[in-house]
């Protein structure tokens, strides 16, 4: 058995691969549901019903979505330029701190000014974050997998840290929580009474930005170029490390969003539970997605589908819900490998 | 030389596909006890095909191969060492970090021994070390061995296997023409002792002064047999190409201004003086040869220029004006263009399309892009032309340019910096991989340039091709660079010398 | 002063060598698998499937080597898939990684969620108990650090013996060597890169496993969620640390952990001054820096993290 590189790439894997992905997930999960004492079926129809069986099921898939699609975007730039990203978590937290900062009162702005500002103060803290870690990529040669991956873990203590002091709700019984947000640093909701709120929006808006810079800038053609090949992109002229620390901007900054999108839009203040780790599942959701920002939206809803569903399923047929976490690794796995069918073609001797 | 009867190595009938490409084409030998047989062919006959076929690295699709009268089972380097077939390949197989004696036990001792006989090791391989000339000591790593030294480590690697064929390819591709006599000399003692040597390589005086005999492919055939002492160069150089080669015709005509100068430049870098003291003036209508051994400061002097790197003294001046800051987009700012050593990697991105790659070194300027946005279209047009003028074979502009065959990406990278009209070109070993119709192009190319006023630093290792195109010729070594010589007045034997240190300030004889 | 003092104490030494442990194992498995040119970035999962997977056979009345061998074999599971995805699928060692950590992840909370649908306090085992070593555990002050530790600890010391034995001192170990530096030269040999590598990374991942099983048969005697806590990525930073080699491995696993117990204890000393959340920080932020020291990375092996394919040359 060996592998032997492909003459021309067939196209008709971008689409075949996330689909044997998501196939793989399913049959991994049906062998867990066995093992759990449940028919795959009643398990896969709970799923499906508790992601998109009524109108309630489906608009908490898309509010669910929404802080993935940003993670998922971050991810996706920063993976494009082969920048390890593996911080969204802790990008994210940084975003939710800047929105509490700023949205609690502390500025008394309307929202068509408030909103931009959290947002742009967000992107901010969460870009120079990612810097620092990518400072010592490019100047020391540390892998900014194993940085980034530590940060998380300072950024929650971090949390953890402001929220028993400078950032403690006064009014929250000794809880560790926020302050709420002010009603002008909120996001509205998209439907009235629904919990689908703005930041679903911003997010399609997100990724649409992304796409265009990725396919009709000079910065996007940068990013490319640094990926693959960072020696040649060097020769050619392009300031490489120029380039990566721009798209660490970006993608911190993206990822901070998620966190905004959070806090202002659903939860209301920032808690320690507010991320189930969005940061991780967003390195997911660009996987499937291929890197490209407009199938973020699309693996996003998936993704955000089998964790709404595992978590009605889990209610009702009573198999442990991290068996949506195990679907979605799962896929990553197998999204991989079929990746590699792009370019090389498996030869049985 | 010790000729007998005994055939040692037998080939039949070696076909081999890769696809479409017949690397090998029914090929048979015999290789004879105690002789040195050439294999000699082009880049691209199918020498180290057929090599790897014998070793067991890649398998034979019809033919069958003898060692010692027994057939030798495929696909097995096990098999094909433990009948004593020992193989020194053009790029090293060693550990740099590891010791020279890591490097030769690795894979003498049962995988799953408790113990290793290292003591054991040491003895035998200092008793090679004695009976051969091979001097090298086992305790030092790999990475601090000079390059011939480390060629001794793979030699005495296959004779601690007790190899009885030992296969030598491109052996002398990184060494001085005095390390090769050397390693000439080394040959002939093996020889001397009843082993049998296949020496593959492209080089035609190499192949008259060491073989006996001398077997020629060409395309993927075997198309020649001779006795070396019965045959010439011209004879070979014929059977080799299929057609006699012209020789590149360089008329003399009047220097133009500076246009590249270099003012005792010195480039420390990687704990030692890459470059020391290099002084240079580089006209239009010239092409100065830069000649040496590599990793002599030849790659330091090209990153230089392709501004990679900053000079730590001295001054590069461009047209007059002296550049203070370098960077890879000022030089192409500047007009200078660089074919770079290794094309694949550094030359091009491989997964970028053809047209992303031809607007790589001139993306942020119209007509390519306005404000930050790419005009694609534009792209598309300059990559259509380019690909028509340099005859570029491909699937398209938006083709992927790593599938491309060495001679069209080189033609691409030759398109892309020639369209910015350079006034400097730097051509870092332009030629190597390529086979001879690529060649000729390219040196057309050069000439070409030469003859529109731009000024070309041409760094090669092929000795025969810096003689046939250079106005004239500096030498490198360990840094330092030589004063010009005119093509005229230089000789082969004097650039080995040079190469080899004689005649630079402040070294002895060099050895 | 009295921040001094605690250096002195056997006891913060005895602690050291305890949280030592489980990170003595975890970094001499990625060091197998970073030598052999293989980096591991499942090994916070594998950990993970070693805590459990130990912990669970016990509970269900397995001995505790039982138990332990158990772990192990988890751990090399997952370590055989790692190795197949990234050896001859040669993908990318980074996703790849990452991908195994989620997946031995959340089946082990799965499977935790399954065994145990709704405790709360999750059921406790007979762990190891401390063993003492006659007369050398008698010995003022290394005494007490030392020799009054659990099996599990003294089998770590061992370990690292063993695995420097096998890397320098046997043929399979010069294999792995020179497989991580220059696959080529391995199989010119004849000797299969694939396999070899594969190999290495399934024993590595055993290793990380009997760390995580140390955790919850040793250290605790439970297993709870987020149990590892970072630890793995901790030993890839104590792997860079060691230069790849077994022995300053060591040193850096109980310098770490040194520093861990002691920033422990000035908690209580200092705890009025600062959060406990910033003495919490410091072992994260101390592997950054350690990483940072380490990053002219001298001794890395070079065939680290390419992929190595048949017949390209």
């Amino acid at each position: 058995m060996r592998l032997e590189p492909r003459i021309e790439a067939a196209s008709s894997i971008w689409v075949v691969a996330p689909l044997v992905a998501v196939a793989a997930s399913f049959v991994v999960a049906a062998v867990l549901a066995l093992a759990g004492g449940a028919s795959p079926l009643s398990v896969f129809a709970a799923v499906i019903k508790g992601a998109a069986g009524t109108q309630f099921a489906f608009l908490e898939t898309l509010t669910r979505a929404t802080p993935l699609i940003f993670t998922g975007l971050a991810a996706a730039v920063a993976f494009r330029a082969k920048l390890w990203n593996i911080g969204g978590e802790a990008q994210l937290y940084a975003g939710a701190i800047m929105t509490i900062v700023l949205g609690t009162g502390a500025l008394p702005l309307p929202a068509p000014v408030l909103i931009p500002m959290i947002m742009a103060a967000a992107m901010l803290a969460g870009a120079l974050l990612l810097l620092g870690p990518t400072f010592l990529k490019t100047r020391f040669g540390v892998d900014e997998v194993v940085t980034t991956l530590l940060l998380n873990f300072v950024m929650v203590l971090f949390v953890s840290m402001l929220l028993d002091g400078a950032l403690k709700d006064p009014m929250g019984l000794g809880w560790p929580q926020s302050k709420k947000v002010i009603e002008a640093a909120q996001l509205p909701k998209l439907i009235h009474g629904k919990r689908l709120h703005l930041g679903f929006v911003i997010a399609i808006g997100a990724a649409l930005i992304v796409w265009f810079i990725n396919a009709r800038t000079t910065f996007g053609y940068e990013m490319r170029a640094v990926g693959f090949n960072p020696r040649a992109a060097r020769f050619a002229g392009i300031p490489v490390n120029r380039v990566m620390a721009k798209t660490a901007l970006l993608s911190g900054g993206l990822a901070a969003l998620a966190g905004v999108s959070e806090v202002a839009g659903l939860k209301g203040n920032l808690t320690l539970d507010l991320s189930p780790g969005f940061g991780y599942t967003g390195i997911v959701v660009a996987m499937l997605a291929v890197l490209h920002p407009v199938g973020v939206i699309a693996a996003a809803i998936f993704v955000a589908a089998m964790f709404v569903g595992a978590d009605a399923m889990s209610r009702t047929v009573g198999v442990p819900n991290y068996i949506a976490n195990v679907m979605v690794a799962t896929a990553l796995l197998t999204m991989v490998t079929a990746m590699l069918f792009t370019r090389f073609r498996l030869k049985l001797r | 030389m010790v000729e007998s009867t005994d055939v040692v190595l037998r080939l039949s009938g070696i076909t081999k596909r890769f696809g479409p490409l017949l690397a090998n084409d029914a090929i048979s030998l015999d290789l004879h006890r105690g002789e040195v047989l050439a294999l000699l062919g082009e880049n691209g006959a199918g020498k180290t095909t057929l090599m790897n076929i014998l070793f067991g690295h890649y398998v034979a699709d019809e033919g069958s191969i003898e060692a010692f009268g027994e057939t030798l089972p495929p696909r097995s380097p096990k098999a094909a060492l433990a009948r004593g077939i020992g193989m020194v390949h053009q790029h090293f197989t060693l550990a740099d970090n590891l010791t020279v004696l890591d490097n030769v036990m690795l894979g003498t001792e049962p995988l799953w021994r408790i113990r290793s006989q290292r003591a054991a090791a040491r003895a035998r391989l200092a008793e090679l070390s004695e009976t051969f000339g091979l001097v090298v000591d086992p305790d030092t790593r790999i990475a601090d061995l000079s390059v011939g030294e480390r060629q001794r480590v793979e030699i005495l690697k296959a004779l601690y296997r007790d190899a009885r064929i030992l296969i030598l390819d491109e052996p002398t591709a990184v060494l001085t023409p005095q390390e090769t006599e050397a390693l000439f000399a080394t040959l002939q003692r093996l020889v001397g002792r009843g082993l049998a040597i296949i020496f593959i390589s492209h080089k035609l005086h190499e192949v008259m002064a060491v073989s006996g005999r001398v077997v020629v492919l060409r395309q993927g055939k075997l198309v020649a047999e001779r006795r070396t002492a019965e045959t010439n160069r011209h004879e070979l150089a014929e059977l080799m190409v299929g057609r006699p080669i012209p020789e590149p015709k360089v008329e003399a005509i009047p220097l133009g201004p500076v246009a590249l100068s270099l003012n005792a430049v010195a480039l420390a870098g990687e704990g030692r003086a890459r470059l020391q003291d290099v002084s240079l003036a580089l006209h239009g209508n010239e092409i100065v040869g830069i000649a040496g051994v590599s990793g002599n400061g030849q790659s330091a002097l090209a990153d230089l220029i392709s501004g990679i790197v900053q000079p730590t003294g001295g001054a590069l001046s461009l047209f007059g004006q002296e550049i203070q800051y370098f960077d890879p987009a000022r030089m192409v700012a500047y007009g200078v263009a660089r074919i770079p050593e290794d094309r694949h990697a550094v030359g091009v991105v491989g997964d970028l399309s053809l047209e992303e790659n031809l607007i790589s070194a001139r993306y942020r300027e119209a007509p390519f892009s306005r404000r930050g946005l790419i005009d694609w279209k534009a792209a598309r047009d300059f990559a259509t032309r380019i690909i028509a003028d340099y005859d570029v074979r491909c699937p398209g502009p938006q083709a992927a340019t790593r599938l491309l065959s060495g001679g069209n990406m080189q033609k691409l990278i030759l398109g892309r910096e020639m369209a910015l009209s350079p006034r400097i070109i730097l051509a870092n070993q332009p030629t190597r991989g390529l086979d001879i119709g690529a060649v000729g192009y390219v040196h057309q190319q050069l000439l070409k340039a030469r003859g529109k006023g731009a000024g070309i630093l041409l760094i090669s290792e092929d000795l025969d091709e810096l003689l046939a195109l250079s106005d004239r010729i500096v030498v490198m070594h360990r840094g330092r660079m030589s004063m010009p010589m005119a093509r005229s007045d230089v000789t082969i034997r004097h650039l080995g010398l040079m190469m080899a240190g004689h005649g630079f300030a402040g070294e002895a004889d060099a050895a | 002063m009295q921040a001094i003092q605690i250096i002195f104490e056997a006891s913060l030494w005895a602690a050291a060598i305890r949280i030592a442990s489980p990170l003595i194992f975890a970094t001499l498995g990625e060091l197998i698998c970073e030598r052999a040119g293989v980096l591991n970035l499942g090994i916070e999962g594998i950990m993970t499937v070693g805590a459990f997977a130990g912990w669970f056979a016990v509970y269900h009345g397995a001995d505790l080597w039982t138990g332990i061998v158990i772990a192990a074999l988890a751990g090399a599971a997952f370590g055989l898939l790692h190795g197949f995805l990234t050896v001859p699928l040669g993908l990318s060692q980074h996703v790849t990684g990452i991908g195994i950590t989620l997946l031995a992840t959340s089946l082990t909370y799965y499977a935790y969620r399954l065994a145990f649908p709704s405790v709360t306090s999750p059921p406790k085992i007979a762990t190891f108990a401390p063993l003492e070593i006659p007369l050398l555990s008698q010995i003022p002050i290394l005494g007490d650090a030392l020799f009054r530790q659990t099996p599990l600890t003294y089998l770590a010391f061992v370990a690292v013996i063993v695995v420097a034995y096998v890397l320098y001192r046997t043929p399979i170990g010069l294999a792995v060597r020179t497989v991580g530096e220059n696959p080529a030269a391995v199989e010119a040999q004849g000797i299969d890169v694939t396999w070899l590598r594969i190999g290495a990374v399934a024993v590595g991942s055993a290793f990380m496993a009997i760390g995580g099983a140390f955790l919850t048969m040793s250290a605790f005697n439970s297993f709870y969620f987020d149990m590892v806590n970072g630890r793995g990525w901790i030993c890839i930073a104590l792997v860079v640390f060691g230069s790849w080699r077994p022995g300053k491995a060591l040193l850096g696993a109980i310098l770490f952990a040194a520093f861990d117990a002691y920033q422990l204890r000035l908690q209580q000393l200092a705890g009025a001054y600062l959060p406990y959340q910033v003495f919490l920080m410091l072992p994260y932020i101390l592997s950054i820096l350690a990483l940072i020291a380490m990053s002219r990375r001298a001794g890395y092996p070079r065939a680290l993290m390419i992929p190595y394919r048949k017949g390209e040359r």
